[in-house]
């Protein structure tokens, strides 16, 4: 648990970059700073690691006050992740990776292999181990930065805006690797972004942020999408509050039947009993469908699915794309409005 | 071209104590230590002062110094005040020419590293003095390396103003050639210096290549 206590950060110039922030971040969780460009968040990330001090309060580390420790100690047992991956050019990447374990002492042998191991763990090819960061792409170069930050197995994780500079479909599949790493991991992550819908997505909790530095608002994504509690938080989420919001409710709830089609329409399979379209009765061609997995998707996905295709119904399908029923549009209408009627954590 | 092998075909020229092998000899030994002297007062020195970004000035009055500086003018003015026939008369004029692009340049290598790549290595946890010995410099090693060489050539080429005060080197053949109208002497001599030159160019293009990492030059092959 890392806490916050009226923590004020006022640089040199004047500038009140981080005004009386009191807040908890829990442990085993990925909580997120959000807000505008120069709100604050990067100076209060900064603060944990004392990479800068702050001017008043004070930041418990476990209940310990980090100011108790020395910074390169403390930075030590933290990871660390910027946005320009600020990998050392010099070295190769698996000894980049490893450079917290040297640092503390380890043997060579079991740094490297450590490292090794941890550029599996972040989806890179150990190939790469023997080349120098120059010879890696911009996502490429930011996993080895997570890698590194994990090497030395720190329970707490920093990120600063780690995803910014790559391009969206990169994006994307870092922030599925992160969350897949952290279902393993269970790291206590603080991950600043001013990027709403990222946060979202990673967020256990999310602290949106107004410029000076205060918190406008720290709650669980879904809730943070029902009830935002003021005109900048609501500004802030932008649009469509209410369809994102359903990616928060899963689609396990939903009324499904077994018959393998609604009135007018029957679901095609293959010989895998897989869904490959939408036969209209007494024709011949296929229509477009649409999936979800009803253990892991969400009604969002499942609503999705049903607007793709024609008989306006969604295909349920199992953890291996198995058909395992269909969802009718009256099923969705009720989990539609019970999901509305029930603002909460989802 | 027949100068040329008027002073080289010479057997004179090649043994005793003017011979080419020793006259060669002094220069190096000459040359070698004003820089190792300059080396050893403007690296630390750079380093320092680009790492803690403190003192810059001294470095900025040190270059525009160096740009004013009459490299022969002050030789002159040492030894008439020193005496001729001691080496530091000699020595500290080189010494002076050669710490400006060291310090210069080390200075700006170290400053001019990439300040994500400073805040990664203090936030992983690096100490000031790990910051600056394992990646600071490895980082500018290439500038500081452009600095040496600067500095080398250009106190090999002064290094013949040695001569004048009596030590030796191949000033020698330059300074008496012109003195006894001895042009093969003369030429021969600048093209000793030339070539000297030349070698400590080639030696530098070997040091860098063996000390600066592939990472920083980029020389690396994609395996
Ligand atoms: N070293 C500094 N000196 C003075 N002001 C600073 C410094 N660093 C940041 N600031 C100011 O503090 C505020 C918050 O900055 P920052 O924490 O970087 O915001 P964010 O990461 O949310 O964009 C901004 O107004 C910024 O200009
Ligand atoms: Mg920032």
């Amino acid at each position: 648990m890392i806490t916050f206590e009226g923590v004020t950060k006022r640089y040199g110039d004047g500038t009140v970059a981080v005004d009386n922030l009191s807040l908890q971040v829990p442990t085993g969780a990925i909580t997120v700073f959000v807000g505008p460009s120069g709100c604050g968040k990067t100076t209060s990330l900064r603060m944990i690691n004392r990479m800068i001090d702050a001017t008043e309060g004070r930041i418990l580390l476990d209940d310990q006050d980090i100011r108790e420790i020395d910074p390169p100690t403390l930075r030590r047992g933290i990871g660390y992740v910027i946005q320009q991956a600020g990998l050392f050019p010099h070295r190769k990447i698996v000894d980049n990776v490893a450079t917290v374990p040297y640092l503390l002492g380890w043997d060579k042998k079991k740094a490297r292999a450590r490292a090794m191991e941890l550029l599996e763990r972040v989806g890179l090819d150990t190939k790469l181990a023997g080349r120098y960061p120059f010879q890696l792409s911009g996502g490429q170069q930011q996993r080895v930065g997570v890698a590194r930050a994990l090497a030395a197995d720190p329970p707490v994780l920093l990120m600063d805006e780690p995803f910014s500079a790559v391009d969206p479909v990169v994006r994307a599949s870092l922030q599925d690797e992160l969350l897949r790493l952290q279902a393993e991991l269970h790291k206590t992550i603080v991950f600043v972004t001013h990027d709403i819908d990222e946060a979202i997505k990673l967020g256990d909790t999310v602290a949106v942020m107004r410029v000076g530095g205060h918190l406008a608002q720290i709650a669980a994504p879904a809730t943070l999408l029902a009830e935002p509690a003021d005109a900048f938080v609501e500004g802030f989420l932008g649009k469509d509050r209410g369809i994102r919001r359903l990616s928060f409710v899963p689609a396990s709830g939903l009324a499904v039947s077994t018959e393998r089609g609604v009135p007018g329409w029957s679901v095609a399979l293959d010989e895998n009993e897989r869904p490959i379209g939408w036969r209209r009765d007494g024709a011949d061609g296929l229509q477009p469908f649409g999936t979800f997995d009803l253990k892991k998707d969400s009604l969002r996905t499942a609503l999705d699915a049903a607007l793709l295709a024609p008989p306006g119904s969604a295909i349920a399908v199992d953890g291996d794309g198995r058909f395992a029923g269909v969802v009718t549009r009256e099923a969705l209408d009720e989990a539609l409005r019970r999901a509305g009627q029930v603002p909460g954590d989802g | 071209m027949n100068w040329l092998v008027d002073f080289f075909g010479n057997r004179a020229n090649w043994s005793g104590s003017g011979g080419i092998p020793i006259r060669l000899l002094e220069h190096v030994e000459f040359s070698l230590a004003a820089l190792l002297l300059a080396m050893v007062i403007a690296i630390p020195l750079g380093l320092l002062i680009g790492h803690t970004r403190r003192g810059a000035v001294l470095v900025v009055v040190t270059a525009n110094a160096a740009r004013a500086l009459p490299t022969l003018g002050l030789v002159v003015l040492i030894v008439l005040l020193a005496g001729v026939g001691t080496t530091w008369p000699v020595l500290l004029p080189l010494v002076a020419l050669a710490i400006p692009p060291i310090l210069v340049n080390t200075y700006e290598g170290i400053r001019g590293v990439d300040e994500d790549l400073r805040d990664a290595a203090y936030g992983m946890g690096l100490r000031g003095r790990q910051v600056l010995l394992r990646v600071l410099v490895p980082v500018a090693l290439p500038l500081i390396l452009l600095g040496l060489r600067i500095a080398a050539i250009q106190v090999v080429a002064t290094a013949t103003v040695a001569a004048y005060v009596g030590l030796g080197g191949l000033g020698r053949y330059i300074i008496d050639g012109l003195a006894t109208k001895d042009f093969p002497s003369t030429i021969g001599g600048a093209v000793l210096v030339a070539a000297l030159a030349l070698v400590v160019q080639l030696a530098f293009s070997l040091l860098q290549r063996v000390l600066v990492s592939p990472g920083v030059s980029r020389r690396a092959r994609v395996r």
